[in-house]
Order: structure tokens, then sequence, then C-alpha cells
């Protein structure tokens, strides 16, 4: 559907898109994810052909959109794009809707029942008569939605459609968005630095880092096997350097850091120097001398608490066991276990969520 | 402070008998203001739009000019153009001095600079997001142009009341171009002028207040139309109520 072919963007020295190459199918969910400042707004807006690449094209459906104005308008008018904040002119909820159908010529008769369905979808019906500028900044996305959606288009942009808005109104857009893929079969490129809303909703995640696209996969390949330790950093995973493999029966490893021993399950050979990573929400913590002894759990690291952050619902734990490991539990445990800074507990970690990598310097 | 009070009755007794002389005066400042504010706007409106949504060399330079342009004195307008409409001047042929049609180009040439630079000022408020929206939901450029047009008009509003201000309002291309002629180019600020320097206070504060009256009405007018009607009855037929 989206091909982007060696695209690169500068705005006067700065290389705001390096070379990145891309094929998003017809139909499918394509969010972008990256840090504040990868290029994620950049990169949306050159698909949606609101800025020329600096070099390389962008294809839809096999079409170089790299042609004149007029050609680029009959492509862009294919597609619909929701920006972060979104902008409403000061005018009705109902006439700010209809701007894309009016520009494109659709009679008056059409234009007004399907703004009124567009409206209907994201439940502002009422709203219809009310000056837009009047909104709350959820009620603003539903009528960029609607104004996007009114248009029937192929391909639908959104530029963190959820971001600074409360946990109802994201549900509320993220069921929408899911709504319009399923009934429509609208191809959806997006962009969010809210990974769990990239991994709920994406069928395929691309990270963008300093405005390079490194890595490109399902949800399950980049939050478990990030394709370095920039990413793993960025998706919330421990990269634990300085590993080698000192025995390999069968895929099943014992790999040495420091005076540490793990137990995980990998075909690279013994002598090997590797990369592991740990999802916090894999490791386990239970106070040292509890009496657990007998546990499927095979890697038992002793340490001291060093630190722990709240995080929404959560409390992130880091733990000294030698090198730093991070676990990411609930506040109830937390307070069920007695956990604070400065005690020994032991960290487990069950071998297969030990992911194992070829260092590579 | 008996000529002001004397004056303001003078008005008074010159607006509610309806003064033929007082009338004529009036009707001619307006038509000619107004007519230099319209084709103003006209020039104005478009020109500024040009000037804002294209990048070109020397563009900041020019908006400087136009800024300059601002404070021009009216006299120095009616130099020129004096200059350029006597039978002597380049335009000489067109037979525009001491007319007034005259008059209504010399206000013009006064309020276009002001009219463009505020016109520019209104379109670069609105934020770069709405452009680019409009732009994302398939928009010409024609079509985006006239759309941000419609969201600054109250500011465009604002610049086109404030050109008939200053063509109402001064004098000097007035007097240079029309010539304060009696029943043919004698506006409100030629009579206030020629009946100050008579002497006749009261019957220049009287003009002077007619003068304010008069742009007063206009600007309360050009309010309601631009404001037009409000966009709660603006909905679409058969749409709930808001």
């Amino acid at each position: 559907m989206i091909r982007i072919e060696s695209l690169t963007k500068n705005f006067g020295s700065a290389e705001t898109i390096k070379e990145t190459s891309l094929e998003i199918q017809a139909g499918e969910i394509f969010t972008f994810i990256g840090p504040s400042g990868s290029g994620k707004t950049t990169l949306l807006r050159l698909i949606d052909l609101l800025d020329r690449p600096t070099t390389g094209t962008v294809y839809f459906n096999g079409q170089d959109t790299g042609g004149n104005e007029n050609e680029r308008l009959a492509f862009r008018r294919r597609m619909a794009m929701v920006f972060q904040k979104p902008a409403v002119l000061n005018t009705t909820v109902a006439e700010n809707v209809s701007f894309g159908l009016k520009f494109r010529g659709v009679p008056e008769e059409e234009t007004q029942k399907r703004v009124i369905a567009a409206l209907g979808l994201v439940g502002l019906s009422e709203f219809a008569g009310r000056r837009a500028v009047t909104l709350s900044g959820g009620e603003m996305q539903r009528v960029a939605l609607a104004r996007a959606i009114v248009t029937e288009p192929e391909v639908l942009l959104l530029d963190e459609p959820t971001a600074n808005l409360d946990p109802v109104s994201s549900d509320l857009i993220e069921n929408l968005i899911r709504g319009i893929n399923r009934k429509s079969g609208t191809t959806i490129i997006m962009s969010t630095h809210d990974m769990i809303q990239g991994q709920r909703l994406a069928d395929r995640i691309g990270v963008l880092m300093n405005g390079r696209l490194v890595q490109v996969g399902t949800a399950e390949e980049i939050f478990y096997q990030p394709a370095g330790r920039e990413i793993a950093r960025f998706v919330g995973i421990d990269a634990i350097t300085g590993g080698i493999v000192t025995e390999n029966r069968g895929g099943h490893a014992l790999i040495r850091v420091k005076d540490l021993c793990f137990e995980a399950l990998t075909g690279l050979p013994a002598g090997q120097q590797v990369i592991l990573y740990i999802r916090p929400e894999e490791v386990t913590v239970s106070p040292a001398g509890s009496s657990s002894s007998r546990t499927s759990v095979r890697n038992q690291l002793a340490g001291r608490i060093t630190k722990m952050v709240p995080s929404g619902p959560f409390i992130r734990i880091t733990i000294d066991c030698g090198i730093p490991i991070t676990a990411l539990i609930t506040r109830r445990s937390c307070t069920e276990l007695g956990l604070s800074a400065g005690i020994m507990v032991v960290a487990g970690v069950k071998a297969t969520a030990v992911h194992v990598f070829p260092f590579e310097g | 402070m008996d000529e002001i009070t004397q004056g303001i009755a003078q008005a008074f007794d010159l607006i509610v008998t309806l003064n033929p002389d007082m009338l004529e005066i009036a009707a001619l400042s307006l038509y000619i203001s107004l007519s230099a504010t319209i084709i103003a706007a006209i020039i104005a409106i478009p020109a500024g739009g040009l000037i804002h949504f294209h990048e070109f060399r020397g563009k900041q330079a020019l908006i400087v000019i136009i800024q300059t342009l601002y404070s021009v004195p009216t006299v120095v307008v009616g130099l020129f153009l004096y200059l350029l409409i006597s039978k002597s001047g380049p335009l000489g042929v067109l037979g525009l001095l001491f007319t007034p049609q005259g008059m209504i180009l010399g206000q013009t040439v006064l309020i276009v600079p002001i009219m463009l630079g505020l016109v520019i000022s209104a379109l670069s408020g609105i934020d770069k997001s709405i452009s680019d929206t409009l732009v994302s939901l398939g928009a010409t450029s024609f079509q985006k142009i006239l759309e941000i047009l419609k969201e600054a008009r109250y500011a465009i509003l604002s610049a086109v009341v404030l050109g008939f201000g200053r063509a109402i309002a001064e004098v000097g291309v007035a007097m240079m171009i029309g010539g304060n002629i009696r029943g043919h180019t004698r506006v409100l600020t030629t009579a206030i002028t020629l009946e100050t320097g008579m002497g006749d206070f009261g019957l220049s504060i009287a003009l002077g207040i007619i003068l304010l009256s008069v742009a007063l009405v206009v600007v309360i007018v050009l309010n309601i139309i631009t404001s037009g009607f409000p966009p709660e009855s603006r909905q679409i037929p058969g749409g709930p109520s808001g």
C-alpha cells in the first residue's frame, strides 16, 4: 500500500530522517515508536505528502508520489491525517467535519449524511452545532478523527492520537481506530510514544531512533528481541552485556556474567560473547530467606534493593545482584512482601525469560 | 468652553434638522472613504494572501517597507499624486485632479499599505497547524487560502476598519487632490479645516462630531456584516440542536 524507499529529510543541516525504507501492507496497523524528536511526525508528514523528502520516494499502491502538486493532491485525497494537537477551525463541529468533503466537491446532501454518520461514530452527534473551539482536548481529537474518517481514506495517518488525553478518551480513540481498521480495512499508520498502546494496536511496529528506522517487527519481536541496547532501553528492557556462553547442551546454555551464572535457551555455542535481555515484568521478587526453595525458576539471584520507582499501578525495583536487575511488580505485592530499599531479596528469572543475542561490540 | 458647548449644540441642531449642506458633505466623505476602503480591501486582502503564502527572495524586506509606509504623511501622498495627475503630470490626461475620483485614488494609495500589512499580520496569526490540517484534508492551494482568510476574518476586519478610519480622518490628500471645492470635493475634514481657519469653531466642532458619528456607524455596520449569523444557527438540517 505504502512503500518508502531511501527516504531522507533534512531541515537545514539537521538530518531529521536518515535513509529509511519500509513497506506497509494494505489493511495493516503499523505503528512507529521512538523517543521524542526521533522523527516520527516528520515521517508521517512525508507519507501524507505534506512535505517533500530531501531524497527518496514514497510510493502509493506502487505509484510514485513525487510528481507535481496536482498529482500529489490526488494521492493525498486518498489519505487522511490526524495530528497530535488537533487544529479546529473557528466554526461549528459539523462544518469542521465537512471540510474534506467540501474540498472534494461532494454534494451538500451527501456531505450532511456522511458528517452526521461520522459524528455518530465518534459519539459526538449532539455536538454538531457547537463551536469547535469550545470543545475539550479529547472531544477535539474525536472531531479530528471524524473529520479524517468522513472522507473514507484508504490510508489513515495518526500522529500520537492519544497524547495528553485522559484514559477514558484514550480508550475510546483506540477502540475507534481498531473499529475503523476492522470494518473498513483502512490501512492505519500511527506514531506513539506509548509503547503499551503500540503493543495493543499494532500488527507491526517500527522503531525510530535519531531519524533512523532501526527495527521493524511484530510487538513480540520488538519487545522481546530488541535489535540493540538503545532499543532495549527504550522498550524498557534491561540489557546485560559482558556475558559469555560457557556451556550449551542442546540449546540449554549456561552463560557467565561477572560472577553470576544464567541459564537460558539459545543456539549460540560455548565461547560466544553475548548480550542478555530480560523484561522487568518477567522478573519475580521474593524476600531473602523465604521458604520457596523448590521452584521451576532456573535463575535465582540474591541481591539488595537499591531503587524503587513508582510507575502507575506498578513499582519498578532495581536490585543489585552484582549486576543491576530490574523487576516490575504491583504496589500490592510490594506492600504484602514488605519490600523497601536496602533489604535483601532474591530475583527470579525463568530460563525462557532470558533473551540471548550475540554481542557485536 | 463656550465654543465647545456651542459646537455640540450646533452639531445636534445640524443633525436633527438634517441640514442639506452638512448632509452633502457627510455623504461625500462617506462615499469617497468607503470607496477607497473597498478598493483598498480588494487589493490588500488578496495581495496580503499572496505575500503571506508564498516564499520569495526579499519577502521580509517587502514587509518592512509596507510597515514603514503605515506612517507616510498624508500630504506626501497628496503631493506625489498631485504631481502624477496634474495636467502636466504623466496621468494628467485622466483629469482626476480636483475630482472625488482623484480623492478616492489618493485615499486608496494612502490606506493600502496599512491594510496590506495588517492582513499579513492577521494571516501570520493563524497557527500553521490550521494550514497543515486543511492541506491534509485535501484542500487545493486556493481552497486553503480561502479558508485561512475566513479564519482570520476578525483580524482582517480590524485592518479594513483601521484603513477606513485613516481614510475618513485624513485631510492632506483631500485638500491637495480634492481642493475643497464646495459642493464638489468638500469633505468633512477639509470643511473643518476651512471653518476653523475662518474662526467658526462651533461649526468645526459640529462637523467633527458628525465625522465621529459617521465613523461609528460604519464600524458598527462592518462588524455586523463580518460577524454574520452566530455559528450556532448554522446547523446541519435535521441534526440535533447544540
